[in-house]
């Protein structure tokens, strides 16, 4: 599949986006850290220059833009419809929570307005993960933990995030800095696990299936049937040559697990002062290493269509 | 709606002859003729004269080696939107374009109301929809809507475009909910089948194998011996003859 940059702007900051509202919402929800209105406005500031502007970006890659109101419309089918409402509910609910926390009113007020933030923050990612899981024309997609990944990887890098927004402010969080660590184990494991799944998945599919010629012998292109690449080829038909996809898994792993994990240690070991630089140094890592990861969840995806173009299997 | 209908009345759909298909491109060129004057209006290409033509076709012909050896044939394989009774692409449509009719099942687009977003081409797995860049929107097969129930035109020309255009009477086109319809006999009678029917989309569009081959590799008898070539008797008209066939060779 063809690594469009905007769909993976989009997953990966929105991603992360929505996983700092969800957990700016539970801390509210459950034990308010140390905070103020500086540290409020910068927080949600952040979490909302990463959600908004992934949701510009992934507007960018509509052939109409301005019709984008109308995706809201079929809820009762398409995931994609789904992920859209509840993206909308969740940065509604968290502009009125922002004002709540930076004017602190009452915390029941703030409390009544965190739930809704946190239900929605984690339903857009949920519904963003259902969008490829559920399409069976990609193998690597149709997997079942495609969503929780995206579910895990959201709410880590949000962990992440507000880990060193914490530290910044001089309130380093210990439980933060090791929930993240858990988070992040979580991630990797899981990751790991799809890719070692969808490395030796069957390919069910083949050119005799695609055709229905299998019946009379191996299936070849003789002729395509266009002299240039289609739309379809160039959509569906990226792929990655093997080696380089691993040297990149390798490089995806190292970025966004294994050095912010280092980086949380360090900030575990160090406190104060070099906690929040470690922790800067983290999300910047942990940055790079999911749009990897999330290019990588592309372009070695292979779609079912490329059996009609040359493909043998799929 | 993207909701699909629970049944359609009809199942219009064609029936399309890898026997008899000879790759001629007829259907492709008369489908973007047709189309790109009517429902799905404009069909657009880019860089059309330059060095990387391409461009929104609804109509895709392949063309194929099967098989090994002597018994190895080229098989022409056009390809387009199916039609399905249970089409993903119109389950994923966010915005409710994309749908399929109740009473004559047609897979269609509605262009004034799709974003562009390209999610129904990654659910098809026939690649039947394509992404026009110029319009921004998806387009696909309407199976010609507005030509099939069009009657400012002559009822010969009441069928899509394709199948008005296939010189060799490959493509068919009809009701294939009804058992009594003659596409419904061709499927039938000719062993009709679906195109990747694990992709569990159910197409109502079906294609008729290619008919086993005969000949010496298959009749099972040795082949014709080759015509002796001809030898004249040596005469002198023989000799002005090979004369002749000399310098006109040169």
């Amino acid at each position: 599949m063809n690594p469009a940059y905007s769909v993976i702007l989009f997953t990966t900051a929105s991603g992360a986006g929505f996983g700092l509202l969800a957990w700016l919402a539970f801390s509210i929800l459950t034990v308010p850290p140390a905070s103020s209105a500086a540290y409020y406005v910068v927080a949600f500031g952040v979490a909302f220059a990463m959600a908004i502007g992934g949701l510009l970006s992934s507007l960018l890659h509509l052939g109409h833009p301005e019709r984008a109101w109308r995706a809201f419309s079929q809820w009762r089918t398409s995931w994609l419809s789904r992920e859209g409402m509840f993206a909308v509910v969740c940065l509604a609910s968290s502009a009125l929570l922002a004002l709540a926390a930076i004017f602190d009113l009452h915390p029941i007020l703030q409390r009544a307005l965190a739930l809704p933030v946190l239900i929605s923050a984690l339903g857009t990612v949920w519904c963003t993960g259902m969008i490829y899981e559920s399409l069976t024309t990609i193998r690597a997609w149709n997997h079942w933990l495609t969503t929780e990944i995206y579910l895990v990887l959201a709410i880590a890098s949000g962990a992440l995030l507000m880990t060193a927004l914490l530290a910044l402010f001089g309130w380093f969080s210990e439980g933060a800095a090791w929930t993240t660590l858990g988070l992040l184990g979580l991630g990797a494991a899981l990751k790991l696990f799809y890719w070692r799944g969808i490395d030796c998945a069957p390919k069910l599919s083949t050119a005799g299936s695609a055709t229905g010629l299998g019946n009379l012998g191996q299936v070849r292109v003789l002729e395509a049937p266009h002299t240039q690449a289609n739309f379809v080829m160039r959509e569906m038909g990226y792929q990655v040559a093997r080696k380089h996809a691993l040297k990149l898994r390798r490089i995806a792993l190292l970025l966004a697990f294994v050095v912010p994990v280092l980086a949380m240690l360090a900030a575990l070991l160090l406190a104060s002062g070099g906690a929040a630089f470690a922790a800067v140094l983290g999300v910047l890592s942990m940055t790079a290493g999911l749009v990897v990861e999330r290019w990588l969840f592309f372009a070695e995806a292979q779609h079912v269509v490329t059996l009609f173009y040359g493909a043998e299997r799929a | 709606m993207t909701a699909l209908p629970h049944s359609t009345v009809k199942k219009l759909g064609l029936v399309i002859d890898l026997d008899t298909c000879v790759g001629c491109q007829a259907c492709a060129t008369s489908c973007k003729e047709w189309n790109t004057g009517g429902y799905s209006a404009p069909l657009s290409d880019i860089d059309p004269y330059g060095k990387d033509p391409h461009g929104a076709w609804l109509n895709r012909v392949h063309a194929y080696d099967v098989g090994e050896g002597a018994s190895s044939r080229t098989v022409h394989f056009p390809r387009s939107c199916l039609h399905c009774e249970t089409p993903a692409c119109v389950i994923v449509c966010p915005t409710g374009a994309s749908y399929k009719r109740a009473d004559d099942g047609i897979v269609l687009v509605n262009p004034d109301m799709c974003i562009g977003c390209k999610l129904c081409s990654w659910a098809c797995p026939y690649g039947a929809r394509e992404y026009d860049p110029a319009d921004g929107v998806m387009k696909k097969c309407t199976l010609c809507v507005d030509r099939i129930y069009n009657e400012h035109i002559p009822e010969v020309d009441r069928i899509p475009a394709c199948v008005r255009a296939c010189p060799t009477g490959a493509r068919h086109f009809g009701d294939l909910g009804d058992a009594n319809s003659d596409v419904s006999k061709l499927v039938a009678e000719r062993g009709g089948y679906d195109l990747m029917p694990e992709s569990g989309m159910k197409p109502v569009n079906k294609y008729l194998p290619p008919r086993a081959r005969r000949d010496a590799t298959t009749c099972g008898k040795a082949p014709a011996p080759e015509a002796a070539p001809m030898t004249g008797d040596g005469s002198a008209l023989d000799r002005l003859f090979a004369f002749a066939d000399k310098i006109l060779s040169r």
